[in-house]
């Protein structure tokens, strides 16, 4: 399989008031084609900014990233990302929100109904078909971060980016969006990079569970190969011996050899 | 609490109409002498919410009645100081032609109004023309927020009287330069709130456009614009606040028709009665503006509707 994003060695530094900030030291990575890979790590770990990274959002200190044999210079379309807090623009309805990321992607080359259509469908994906005429105070915390993820989707990206999706979520929500999302990317085959620190999701979700050391400077401790046939399906797997291994496993590195270290009170 | 005590309205309407309906019912359930539709509309009456109603508009009353009544006290004895009553007896007398025109020193108190609204229409429209654009760039653009942050803040606080000999020097007339001191006067809250709404977009906001690949119009148009909007319409609620309280000043100075003029001539005539009246009405003239623009700021307002 050749890899289709490639981090190279990446360093990041962040100047701020009180001086420079080593993010993340040595970050080498691929992701295959199709592949679901989580980032996990306690927080302040550098896994958002490493998400970051790759989306384009800020740029490396030094090192080099590729997305598809191309150098990843700027944010675009081809690298979708899901925010955290869904960040849908509050003045537009659900549908108005996928249709501007829609009609930005395919504006130049289809046309108005083709777009609809597109926009359209790619809410019904989501489960947010009933609510195309909503505006986001008006829905739920997790009909929110669906719609953010049908916008995501609704660009056709290479690469979809998740920055802790299901965070903001009660668990009931957050299971039942995770099987949804399991059975999206199923079907439209994406490559998936998704920020978590939830352990079972990492493991439920994952192909690959890259596990980072704790900041600063933080970097990839170990990753994680989970092999577990798909589809999945978290009632059965609650018992399976491999799920049970592959979860000791990320348990292990979070908090036997990585514990969270409290900062020091200065 | 005191409204669960009654009758919903509609079961009462409901009541009403079944007494109508159905006289024999409701003359049994009535004393025998009353008509039978009296007993089912009697319970009609509580479900007006009293308690509420007074509360909100009696303490308003009995301010401004002690207002009147204090007013009426001090006056009693005369004075230079018109009682309330020769007050009240003058304003009706104005209020009724507020549109004569007895040569141009002269003329009635709709004109002086309307002439002064024309100025901070004018002063308020040029400052809203020029402060908004640029409240956009000095959000945007961080060099030029450091490059007139400071600038903004000596001149914000200078008093609307000092510009208006500036005005007179370069328009050497007396109407530009009021508009000119309206215009001053009004633009900073503009801009210092548009560029304040700016800087406070999300960033969220600005990374989804960014992930977008949307062109510097587009993200001015469709996320900028309207997540600036709440901010820019309470600097234009200030501004027009700060336009109607420096339209007297400046017209007191210039001179010829409006408000502040008329009070000053008012004034010289020594007619104590006018100048009432005039703070009423210029009271009443900036409420007014407020409120049409609270309510237009709540219909483009996102997130309250």
């Amino acid at each position: 399989m050749n890899q289709f994003i490639e981090v190279q060695n990446a360093e990041m530094v962040f100047s701020t008031k009180k001086g420079r900030f080593h993010a993340l030291r040595e970050i080498n990575l691929g992701v295959a084609k199709g592949e679901f890979v989580t980032l996990i790590g306690h927080s302040g770990c550098g896994k958002s900014t490493l998400l970051n990274l790759i989306a384009g959002l800020t740029l490396p200190t030094s090192g080099a990233l590729l997305c598809d044999n191309r150098e990843i210079a700027a944010p675009g379309p081809e690298r979708a990302v899901v925010f955290q807090n869904h960040s849908l623009l509050p003045w537009l309805t659900c549908f108005e929100n996928v249709h501007l990321a829609v009609a930005r992607v395919f504006g130049a080359s289809e046309t108005k109904a083709r777009l609809k259509e597109r926009t359209q469908a790619a809410l019904e994906l989501v489960g947010m078909g009933h609510a195309l005429a909503k505006r986001p105070h008006e829905i739920s915390g997790g009909m929110k971060q669906r719609v953010g993820i049908a916008r995501a989707l609704a660009m056709e990206p290479k690469v979809l980016l998740m920055d802790e999706p299901f965070g903001a979520l009660d668990a009931l929500t957050r299971a039942h969006l995770q099987d949804e999302l399991l059975k999206i990317v199923a079907r439209t085959k994406s490559t998936v990079v998704m920020v978590t620190h939830d352990v079972d999701e990492a493991v439920l979700l994952s192909d690959r569970i890259v596990m980072m050391t704790n900041g600063p400077a933080a970097t990839i401790g170990e990753i994680v190969s989970v092999d577990l046939e798909r589809p999945r399906n978290r009632v059965d797997l609650a018992e399976d011996a491999r799920y049970v291994h592959h979860r000791k496993q990320v348990l292990d590195f979070l908090y036997t050899r990585h514990g969270h270290v409290e900062k020091q009170a200065a | 609490m005191v409204s669960a005590v009654f009758h919903s309205p509609l079961q009462a309407q409901a009541e009403a109409r079944a007494a109508r309906s159905d006289p024999v019912r409701a003359g049994a359930a009535a004393p025998a002498t009353t008509p039978p539709e009296l007993p089912a509309v009697r319970p009609a009456k509580p479900p007006f919410d009293g308690r509420g109603l007074a509360l909100k508009v009696f303490p308003p009353l009995v301010g401004v009645a002690l207002l009147v009544g204090l007013w009426a006290l001090l006056t009693m004895k005369g004075g230079v100081f018109p009682t309330p009553a020769a007050t009240f007896a003058e304003a009706v007398k104005l209020f009724s032609d507020p549109f004569y025109r007895n040569g141009p020193n002269d003329v009635g108190l709709g004109w002086n109004i309307l002439f002064s609204l024309e100025r901070v229409a004018l002063g308020f429209g040029l400052a809203a023309l020029v402060g908004i654009p640029a409240g956009f760039m000095i959000g945007r653009f961080e060099l030029l927020n450091r490059m007139v942050s400071p600038l903004i803040s000596l001149l914000r606080p200078v008093s609307p009287l000092a510009w208006l000999p500036i005005g007179l020097l370069v328009f050497k007339a007396a109407n530009p330069a009021a508009i000119w001191t309206i215009f001053i006067c009004s633009i900073w809250p503009m801009i210092i709130n548009t560029a304040v709404g700016v800087q406070r977009v999300p960033s969220d906001y600005l990374n989804v456009a960014r992930v977008l690949n949307l062109s510097e119009w587009d993200v001015m148009r469709k996320i900028l614009f309207p997540a600036v909007l709440p901010y820019m319409l309470t600097g234009v609620r200030l501004s027009v606040g700060t336009a109607w309280l420096v339209i007297v000043a400046a017209e007191m100075l210039t001179g010829g028709v409006g408000i502040g003029f008329w009070v000053w001539d008012e004034w010289n005539n020594l007619n104590v009665t006018h100048i009432l009246i005039a703070i009423f009405v210029i009271g009443v003239v900036g409420l007014l503006l407020e409120a049409l623009l609270v309510s237009f700021a709540r219909r483009f307002s996102y997130d309250n509707d």
